[in-house]
């Protein structure tokens, strides 16, 4: 049975492991730079899905129908919707700065305000979404069925596991060379390896703070659309707890902090977990995916790549 | 004309003074030294006037210009760069990296210019040279002291700010710190250099302040200081 499934579950887990990528990127930036786990990142991703959402419906999509619209037709829209989670994600993000974080900083808040802050804002957005849309999911929306297009070792590989995984590794590139080659992105990684000396650089802390939280904002955007297209019935106003604390486990795994463990941890996970689904059924899928992560910080506590934003040269 | 000035400044950790009504003048093209104990107030002072700090009265120009409210990162544009006490050499980025970060505020960073200021750092300490892919966390304490100089005349500072440059290194390199010290200088570069090691401080100081927790109770010319009996016996130690 594993093995008669090795293929399709290693597919599926690369495709879904890439949305855990996608939104553990954001706990990894963030991290890196302040140090901070930003709990309430799960419920940016949410904010997303739901501006994915509601733009399939502005554009005239219906739960339940199966849209006649050529495929051209379809990719953009798809185009647009993501642009659209993309953006009220990281704009929801930057404003979570503000109004959160930022005021706690300008009190030289202990790292604890910071942690407990996080958690409340989880729950204030959270809240916002069950209060205005209740707590039954949206209506399934589905834009593009999944239709296998070739096959790996007899695996279907479909049109949805292409898009999203090359959609998400082309993110990943892009959001690693901004980090990596630009001269802002120069100055993330100077405040996140010595904040002090980065400011005697001329390096605005406060600006590179707020561009690390829209960068993780627009990934989590975009993670949002591939996971509304992987699962139609998503849009729910707590669909961001178990994917968030699965991405932030991700991204420990991969070692919190850098850019390339948060892609490795999400990919890992995610195929681990399909793993763990077929040898031992779908309950064990979230025990696997946890006793992964416990079974790597054992024997390396930095996660598997290690090291932060910083320091890690990559 | 003076180009950095102190009057009367206060600056405070919490309920801890740490400066009381620190006055001092940097004229353009000096070298001033900052000498004094552990705990004096050394290097409040230059993180004062870099910006990591605030002051609660007081004031501070910078060629004629208020400094008090002007943000630490825009300090770097108008001029002034410090080298931070344990030098912060950037860990994971190599020493190119570094250089680069030390030019974070420039607009030429394509230009023939800067690549050949960073040619001039390496001119100045050609053990950088042959360690410019190396990444800094994995250079000697000589070496990172060095970088972290040559990394913030990258900026073309109009005043640097020198804290304990000496500190932890090996007498070779002491000498060839101090030796680069009076090179930039006489390139035009203003200087104010906090120091323990005063016989070097004052050597190469054309002024010089002594701090004592946090209060200025000498002042003069380095050589005059250096003569003196009673900077001799606190400071020089038996020579």
């Amino acid at each position: 049975m594993f093995l008669d499934r090795f293929w399709a579950n290693t597919i599926n887990g690369l495709s879904y492991g890439s949305i855990y990528a996608l939104v553990a990127l954001g706990y990894t930036l963030v991290y890196g730079v302040l140090q901070l786990i930003n709990f309430a990142h799960s419920e940016i991703f949410v904010i997303g899905v739901f501006g994915v959402y509601f733009t399939f419906l502005a554009l005239g999509f219906q739960p339940g129908q199966t849209p006649n619209v050529p495929l051209a037709g379809i990719i953009a829209n798809l185009v647009l919707a993501g642009a659209v989670g993309m953006i009220l994600a990281g704009v929801a993000a930057v404003i979570l700065e503000r109004v959160a974080y930022r005021p706690l900083r300008k009190r030289n808040a202990p790292r604890l305000a910071f942690l407990i802050t996080a958690i409340g804002a989880s729950f204030v957005i959270q809240q916002v979404f069950r209060i205005t849309r209740g707590s039954n999911p949206e209506g399934t929306i589905r834009l593009l069925p999944p239709e296998p297009v070739f096959r790996i070792f007899g695996a279907p590989v479909t049109n949805l596991q292409i898009i999203i995984i090359v959609a998400a590794l082309a993110l990943f590139v892009i959001a690693d060379t901004f980090v990596n080659r630009t001269r802002l992105g120069r100055g993330v990684r100077a405040v996140a390896q010595d904040p002090a000396t980065a400011t005697l650089m001329g390096v605005n802390r406060e600006r590179v703070i707020m561009i690390t939280f829209l960068l993780g904002g627009l990934l989590a955007g975009a993670a949002a659309l591939f996971y509304l297209m992987t699962i139609p019935q998503g849009a729910v106003f707590n669909g961001g707890f178990l994917l968030g604390i699965k991405a932030f486990a991700a991204a420990v795994l991969g070692g919190i902090g850098n850019l390339r463990g948060a892609l490795l941890g999400g990919l890992i996970l995610g195929i681990a977990e399909n793993y763990g689904q077929s040898l031992f059924g779908g309950d064990w899928r979230d025990v696997v995916a946890f006793v992964l992560l416990v079974g790597v910080l054992m024997f390396r506590p930095t996660g598997i790549l290690g090291e932060s934003l910083g320091k890690a040269r990559v | 004309m003076s180009l950095l000035e102190l009057a009367g400044v206060n600056v405070a950790y919490g309920r801890i003074q740490a400066l009381r009504g620190i006055s001092l003048t940097v004229q353009e093209g000096q070298i001033v030294s900052l000498i004094g104990a552990n705990g004096a107030g050394k290097t409040t002072t230059m993180k004062t006037i870099s910006g990591l700090l605030g002051l609660q009265s007081g004031s501070m120009t910078f060629d004629g210009e208020d400094l008090t409210k002007v943000r630490a990162d825009l300090r770097v544009r108008k001029g002034i760069c410090q080298v931070p006490e344990g030098r912060g050499i950037f860990p994971g980025m190599t020493v190119l990296e570094n250089l680069d970060m030390g030019g974070f505020v420039r607009s030429d960073r394509r230009s023939k210019e800067f690549t050949e200021d960073q040619e001039r750092a390496f001119t100045y300490f050609p053990r950088l040279a042959e360690r410019r892919n190396q990444v800094g966390g994995t250079l000697s304490g000589g070496e990172q002291q060095m970088l972290a100089i040559g990394r913030a005349l990258m900026a073309r500072p109009r005043l640097l700010l020198l804290d304990e440059p000496s500190m932890g290194l090996a007498p070779q390199f002491i000498q060839q710190i101090f030796r680069v010290i009076e090179d930039i200088n006489r390139e035009g570069v203003t200087v104010l250099l906090v120091e323990q090691n005063a016989t070097q401080a004052l050597g190469l100081a054309h002024q010089a302040y002594v701090l004592e927790t946090g209060e200025v109770t000498r002042s003069g010319p380095g050589s005059e200081l250096l003569a003196d009996p009673t900077i001799q016996d606190a400071y020089l130690g038996v020579s």
